[in-house]
């Protein structure tokens, strides 16, 4: 067995694992990266100007917009429309919707649209703490609409 | 008053961490004893006025003293009293209280337990340490003081965020920060050593118990969060590759790193000038945490409320503690002295190949966490990173680490013998492959990885079985192996429970990802689902009542045949200040596996929509957790760990006894 006498020796051996391991780690990323680990986060309107094709997974953010939420006879399958108020995008989940789902409430869903250009969404997530509301699901569009939160914030303090 | 006192001491505590961060190093440059003496007073004095701080706050909590800003919107007077206590780190300026109160809690132990460390080094460390409290308590008073006043004071508070009204919650921050303030310590003490240009086998040997420590906490917060989020979220996940939850797994993998390097400057006076990098990169990764998860840049799905002037500060005090620490580390750490040599093949080697790995896991999670954020910052649109990424590196980068654990503790030091090893190691080998593919042939098709990580982790648990066997010389000479076990000490102990602690919860991420079995319905009373081989009888719901939040309980009978195991009684629960609703998952965990049962809406006519799940072998992720932590103390508890350092009031006789050890 080669042992290590000088300290060079020991030190090329060192160095040049410990690089092989950081460029596969590099290749690794660059590899997971350009699959399907990678999702985009779009609103309703560049999902529109982006032109996203049917089967492309992504993450949609948005509002849900107030008086579109229905549930489907089989009691599991929810439809309601995401919307940024410049467009507004139909969504459908089978599943269990989280606490803190509520119309007119900043949302996030991962999913893919299917032919009909519906979102068929495999998760939504809701927010973690009221206060908080993901930056992905604020409108882009300032004066477009306001979020609702401000609105109620606003007719309480209008009320007092 | 209270808020008031609190404020004020928190003031006094800025003043006496300044003094305390410049006087020593002066104390030190003069030789002057007296100035160095002084960073053992300014700790303690800090810690003292951190304290009262606290103390204040907790008061406020508890006495719902809603004419404290930081009470009236995170309080309520009908929230159970351990939810008024957790309240006061629940918030964020309540939660940086409480880190400074660690930070100087640590920097009063490094005082008090290292009584016998050179005055000069100590003063350093402790310096360094007043510095860390300094920038901390600046951004409290600066950004986000937990006792500004409201007036008029309202009559109720806003109440807790129900979600965070759990036990495991409670406990869940208080460990996690006691992990990532500990690794401050390390860090003080990689500084201090930058700047008297000297490590020694004796630093790492001083160093080693608080990284341990920190790693402990660490482990343990992150397993009482993710415990968490698979009871109270109510998706049956238990770990998601958020930014948060990688902004606690980073340091964890850092600080494991850390406390295995140190042992190869200890035994072999070998890695030094990685140990201190690892030190340094550790804490700074505490910190980004820290940054991610308070300034709300990333798109997290649980980031808490944000402040854009805070995140400036904190990236600020980011910059100046890691940008610092590192051209301090680029100019001294060549003048350490050089390292020790050891062969290609010797436990050193193996070490080597756990940093290596360690690290770059590390540095991968680093990249997919922060990616998002350079490609939204080059325009490119907002991206996440997913699961997939992070389940593919960990795969990747985990699996020959965790080889490298089966053989590393057979290795010897310095130059060890690769097939003494691997007669030692070899049935571990085949134990593994054959359990590997017995799984296969039970189940051809798609289940490589499953195979694969069942292997890894027979293996690995083997292997730390054959090891001691092969310590007590098991198999050679059966009738002495009793006393051999007397003489393993608890340092090894607590290494080979650890290790087996990661293959215990290899197997429980293997066995319940494959294996779990999930049903989505729709039931009346009386319907029956089964879920592998349970049947779950759905008896009806009823409505109660808690303290602060009403709720419609479902009613479910598990049978399996006709034995009755359990019933479950999952929770949707409606709070009623702020108004929100939970969802408390029922588990009953067998030996084989944990019944998981969540109810949730009515969808008409008396039915409802619930999810039942049979998870295999789940406990065994918070069981191999546990492993690891009571690893972690073993090896804390040795007393070898702690001759020639610090012990505090021992008497003489006691440090002999250890010298003999």
């Amino acid at each position: 067995m080669a042992g290590l006498k000088t300290r060079k020796k020991q030190r090329l051996v060192v160095v040049s694992v410990a690089l092989t391991s950081l460029v596969g780690a590099t290749l690794l990323i660059l590899f997971a990266l350009g699959g399907d680990s990678l999702s985009l986060f779009l609103q309703p309107s560049d999902v529109k100007e982006r032109q996203v094709e049917a089967g492309q997974h992504f993450r949609l953010g948005g509002l849900v917009e107030t008086g579109s939420f229905s549930r489907l006879d089989d009691g599991l399958t929810f439809r309601f429309t995401v919307t940024d108020c410049l467009a507004n995008q139909p969504v459908e989940f089978t599943g269990l919707l989280p606490d803190l789902f509520r119309e007119g409430q900043g949302v996030v869903t991962e999913g893919e649209l299917n032919a009909d250009g519906v979102f068929v969404a495999s998760t939504v997530l809701a927010k973690h703490d009221e206060n908080y509301r993901p930056p992905g699901t604020m409108p882009k569009s300032e004066g477009q609409c306001s979020h609702p939160d401000d609105q109620a914030a606003a007719a309480a303090y209008s009320e007092g | 008053m209270a808020g008031e006192l609190g404020h004020f001491a928190l003031i006094l505590a800025l003043l006496f961490a300044l003094a305390g961060a410049v006087a020593p190093h002066i104390g030190a440059v003069r030789n002057d004893a007296t100035l160095m003496a002084f960073a053992d007073r300014s700790v303690l004095a800090q810690f003292l006025m951190a304290v009262t701080a606290f103390a204040a706050l907790t008061y406020a909590f508890v006495t719902s003293d809603f004419s404290v800003v930081n009470v009236a919107t995170n309080s309520h007077t009908l929230k159970p009293m351990l939810y008024k206590i957790s309240g006061v780190w629940g918030n964020h300026e309540g939660s940086l209280l409480f880190w400074v109160l660690i930070l100087t809690l640590f920097g009063a132990l490094v005082s008090w337990r290292g009584r016998k460390l050179p005055l000069r080094f100590r003063s350093r460390v402790l310096a360094v340490q007043s510095l860390l409290v300094l920038g901390f308590l600046m951004f409290i008073l600066f950004t986000s003081n937990p006792f500004l006043r409201l007036d008029p004071a309202p009559l109720e508070g806003n109440g807790l965020n129900p979600l965070l009204q759990d036990p495991g919650l409670a406990f869940h921050p208080p460990m996690l920060y006691l992990g990532y303030v500990g690794l401050s310590v390390a860090f003080s003490f990689a500084v201090a050593a930058l700047i008297e240009g000297e490590v020694t086998p004796l630093w790492a040997r001083w160093v080693r118990p608080w990284a341990l420590l920190a790693w402990v906490f660490l482990t343990g917060g992150i397993a009482l969060g993710s415990w968490w989020a698979y009871y109270e979220l109510g998706w049956g996940g238990w770990w998601f590759w958020d930014p948060v939850e990688n902004a606690s797994f980073m340091p964890w993998l850092a600080a494991a790193a850390l406390l295995h390097s140190a042992i190869v400057v200890e035994k072999r006076d070998a890695l030094k000038s990685w140990t201190i990098l690892l030190a340094i990169v550790a804490f700074s990764l505490s910190l980004l945490g820290t940054f991610l998860v308070r300034s709300g840049v990333i798109t997290s799905v649980h980031a808490f409320a944000t402040d854009p002037a805070r995140g400036i500060f904190i990236l600020a005090f980011l910059a100046v503690v890691v940008g610092g620490s590192l051209v301090l580390y680029a100019w001294r750490a060549p003048k350490l002295a050089p390292s020790g040599l050891f062969g290609i093949v010797s436990r050193e080697s193996a070490l080597v190949v756990n940093n290596i790995f360690l690290s770059t896991f590390a540095a991968v999670v680093l990249v997919g966490t922060l990616y998002p954020l350079f490609v939204e910052a080059f325009g490119a649109g907002q991206i996440t990173v997913g699961p997939p990424f992070f389940e593919y590196a960990a795969a990747v980068l985990m699996s020959p680490l965790i080889v490298a654990l089966g053989l590393g503790p057979v290795l010897a030091w310095k130059r060890g013998n690769i097939s003494r090893a691997m007669q030692v190691a070899f049935p571990a080998l085949v134990v593994a492959a054959v359990a590997g593919l017995v799984l296969v042939w039970q189940n051809a098709g798609g289940v490589v990885m499953t195979a694969f990580g069942l292997g890894l982790a027979v293996w690995l648990i083997t292997s730390v079985f054959l090891e001691i066997a092969a310590r007590i010389k098991l198999f050679r000479a059966p009738a002495k192996a009793l006393t051999g076990l007397g003489k393993i000490t608890r340092a090894q102990w607590g290494m080979s429970l650890a290790h087996a602690g990661v293959g215990v919860i290899l197997l429980g991420i293997t066995i319940s990802e494959a294996f779990t079995s999930e049903e989505l319905v729709v039931m009346a009373p009386g319907d029956t689902v089964d879920v592998a081989g349970y049947s779950f009888t759905f008896e009806g719901v009823a409505p109660v009542a808690g303290p602060n939040f009403t709720a419609v309980r479902g009613f479910f009978t598990v049978r399996e045949g006709e034995r009755v195991i359990t019933s479950l009684t999952p929770e949707d629960r409606v709070y009623s200040n702020p108004a929100m609703n939970t969802t408390e998952a029922a588990i009953h965990p067998l030996f084989s596996g944990d019944l998981y049962a969540v109810v949730g809406e009515a969808t008409g006519a008396g039915r409802w929509s619930v999810r039942l799940y049979f998870k295999p072998m789940i406990s065994a992720l918070w069981l191999g957790a546990l492993m690891m932590m009571i690893g972690g103390i073993l090896s804390l508890s040795d007393r070898r760990l702690r001759v020639g350092s610090p012990t505090g009031k021992k008497t003489a006789a006691q440090a002999g006894e250890g010298a003999s050890a």
